[in-house]
């Protein structure tokens, strides 16, 4: 079968080929589609689905799967990595029984991401987990296919890694066509040996790890997915790219007429050391194309010192550490190198956005969004001074016009604990505001801190009966799970009773004279209060009235 | 065309619909034969943010993104945002845009937007007034994107036959907007 598909459906097909039986997740952009597809197709092909309270906890949940025998995929967006990395670096070290795959989308340029421009290809060195990382929506499926082929092999889990431009890439995919299937239930036998990470038994681990590291490396050096291109040219200039940046090099060739040999790795971590020698030996210059941290350009560096190599490597020299690249900045990059002078400049309105001066448009609530009533509130009656903590998710367009009300904003559930700093360390008093979803994920540790070591931030969730910003993916707080199925619905009330919040408001924030008077009330409190303004969110009210049309 | 390749620029504010459009028109060239890669993006820049999409489509087809300067087309599905993708803009690069201006705190005014616009681009502008005309016939806004897809291939701006483009909107909408859908594409032709 040939379709357009999206990198991210590629690589449900690629999971499905590789008859993936457990999937887990947490929504992020650019991987959501992931989670979101599976859920759809999940009964159809006897597949266990489920959208995770946090991404440790849905590492974890695919580690009992492996365990149990079930081949699984974990979905998560970079920042997520961070989260389950505590646990990520033990997989690495007791391996994996049934094959794993944790799919990772990085979003270099920050399109839909606030807390750091991050290169997860940097977990591999932490870790000791081979990363993949593919170009294209074909890729996407192949790779995935390849990851589950190597965590099968060796028993250690891979690390597929997509930017947004392939993530979020459309293109033609060759993909097999699956039966429908039952689920399937494995079996956990017993083995505390491969399974208990206990000291000094967990030294012996590193050791398995390092040597299953060198195999999976020969059968790095070995595999067609690191290739080259253009390999039969007597030219002195080369190219090695992975990623996305593999087709701006090849589109920057075509503007430019070159044909240049280029050395395309797929796999990221381990790197095919031979290849990439054999690679260079005969070159005077290599240009190293990688977005974000020069990770390659060091390993080649490293290689190419280690052999005695005189061929001069360039790359972040030449090339951008912060934002995406493009064909246009490849141009310029290997122009330098060839001392060539580019004429793309030639036809061109020469006009840039500065010169047109177009004011930004910032992302906004949407038309009948619930948060408008509550931004507009706490701003007004909050007392001149007030710090406002920020955190994930739709709410952080509080810090944005017209609302202007965020001081800070870290990662997920990190208002809790910030605003409680600063809480202790001030007089003034903060007002923290924190999505349903991000509540669930991280912000209970946070809220449990804040009771027991006595500030007083007033906190208001904003529970607006959905994980919205990714897209609409259920979360504990709403009474469904991710393939639709019916559950008990977790009070976030509840909750914050049983961490010990005295001052607890549950309320409609339409009702805005009422969320005036409490956010009035509770600012008065010593201790810390909480305010959960429950409304849905207006684009699901929409689809829902659709539906139900 | 550079290279065998068309550069097509689709802007607009995040909720106007665009991923379906690229979605149908990505299915219409795979439809027509051609290689075709596209890039867009989700979450926050699509929460009423300026939302740039890119498909590139021909013989081989290497980058997902267009290169400044080299679109062939851009549909602009709001004022500002359609003068936004002029730096992706060549001399010879056709605009269609809708004539259709939402506001935001900071704005240049309409009048500007359109000056603006007109100065710049001169012959190759297309001001085409798609939101009030889905409105007036269709009752749905949202549907100016459809509508501009009929007016770029009827008027033969971008090389895809009108009947892909059906086909592809067959393959994608579900069927209980199909109908709408395919009324906005041949409004052009009414």
């Amino acid at each position: 079968m040939r379709k357009i598909l999206l990198g991210n459906e590629a690589v449900v097909r690629g999971a499905l080929a590789s008859g993936v039986d457990f999937v887990s997740g947490y929504p992020g952009c650019p991987s959501a589609e992931i989670g979101d597809e599976f859920g759809k197709i999940a009964k159809d092909y006897g597949i266990y689905v489920e959208w995770s309270t946090n991404e440790k906890v849905a590492l974890e949940a695919a580690i009992g799967a492996s365990f149990s025998g079930l081949r699984s995929l974990v979905n998560m967006k970079s920042f997520g990595l961070n989260v389950c990395s505590d646990s990520l670096f033990s997989l690495a070290y007791t391996g994996t029984k049934a094959p794993m795959v944790i799919f990772v989308g990085d979003d270099p340029s920050c399109h839909s991401s606030a807390q750091s421009e991050q290169d997860s290809r940097g977990y591999a060195y932490l870790s000791k987990i081979p990363v993949l990382d593919p170009s294209t929506p074909q890729e996407c499926y192949d790779f995935t296919k390849l990851g589950f082929e190597i965590s099968e092999k060796f028993n250690i889990p891979v690390i597929l890694r997509a930017a947004t431009r392939v993530a979020h890439q459309r293109a033609p995919v060759e993909f097999e066509i699956l039966k429908k299937k039952r689920p399937k239930k494995g079996e956990f036998v017993k083995n505390p040996y491969q399974f208990c990470t206990m000291p000094p038994r967990v030294l012996e681990m590193k050791k398995e790890l390092l040597e299953k590291l060198e195999k999976v490396k020969l059968f790095a050096e070995k595999h067609p997915t690191n290739y080259e291109f253009n390999r039969i040219t007597n030219k002195k200039i080369g190219v090695i790219a992975s990623g996305v940046s593999y087709l701006y090099v090849r589109e920057a060739m075509e503007e430019l007429k070159l044909d240049l040999p280029v050395l395309k790795l797929g796999f990221f971590y381990p790197l095919p050391e031979r290849k990439i020698k054999d690679f260079i030996k005969p070159l005077k210059k290599v240009l190293i194309v990688e977005e974000l941290d020069p990770y390659l350009e060091k390993e080649i560096k490293r290689i190419s010192k280690d052999a005695n190599l005189k061929v001069k490597i360039h790359g972040k020299d030449l090339l951008p550490e912060i934002g995406e690249l493009d064909q246009q900045k490849l141009a310029y990059a290997i122009s330098k190198i060839l001392k060539l002078k580019i004429k793309s400049f030639e036809n061109s309105l020469k006009i840039e956005n500065w010169k047109l001066k177009i004011p930004t448009r910032f992302p906004r609530l949407c038309q009948g969004c619930p948060y408008w009533h509550i931004f507009s509130v706490v701003k007004r009656v909050a007392p001149e001074g007030t710090i406002f903590g920020g955190d994930i998710g739709c709410n952080m367009i509080a810090g944005l016009p017209p609302h202007n009300i965020q001081d800070y904003l870290f990662s997920m559930g990190a208002s809790m604990g910030i605003s409680h700093g600063v809480s202790k360390s001030s007089k003034q008093k903060v007002i923290s505001i924190i999505g349903d979803g991000t509540f669930f994920h991280a912000g209970i540790p946070g809220l449990i801190n804040v009771v027991y070591n006595k500030s007083n931030p007033l906190i208001v969730v904003l529970d607006n009966r959905i994980t919205a910003m990714t897209g609409h993916q259920p979360n504990p707080g709403m009474g469904k799970t991710a393939i639709g199925e019916d559950v008990r619905e977790l009070k976030i009330e509840d909750i914050a009773e049983a961490c010990g919040v005295k001052y607890i408001k549950v309320l409609d924030p339409i009702n805005i004279k009422e969320l005036e008077g409490v956010i009035a009330e509770f600012l008065q409190k010593d201790e810390v209060s909480l305010i959960i303004c429950r409304r849905i969110c207006a684009l699901l009210e929409k689809e829902l009235k659709e539906e139900n049309e | 065309m550079n290279n065998n390749v068309f550069n097509l620029i689709i802007t607009g504010v995040g909720g106007q619909g665009i991923i379906t459009l690229v979605s149908i028109l990505d299915e219409a060239c795979f439809l027509q034969g051609y290689d075709v890669r596209s890039s867009e993006l989700h979450g926050l820049s699509q929460r009423g943010g300026s939302v740039i999409t890119h498909i590139r489509f021909g013989k081989k087809v290497y980058s997902p993104i267009v290169s400044a300067r080299r679109a062939d087309l851009i549909i602009g599905l709001e004022l500002s945002e359609g003068l936004r993708g002029a730096s992706f803009a060549g001399k010879n690069t056709i605009f269609v845009v809708n004539n259709y201006y939402m506001p935001f705190e900071g704005n240049l005014p309409k009048e500007e937007i359109l000056n603006k616009l007109n100065n710049l681009i001169g012959k190759n502008m297309h001001l085409v007034p798609a939101s009030k005309i889905c409105e007036e016939k269709l009752q749905k806004q949202v549907l100016s994107g459809i509508y501009l897809l009929g007016f770029v291939a009827y008027k033969k701006f971008i090389p895809i036959k009108p009947e892909f483009i059906l086909k592809a909107i067959e393959n994608i909408i579900p069927k209980k907007y199909r109908e709408l859908n395919i009324k906005a594409l041949n409004l052009v032709n009414l």
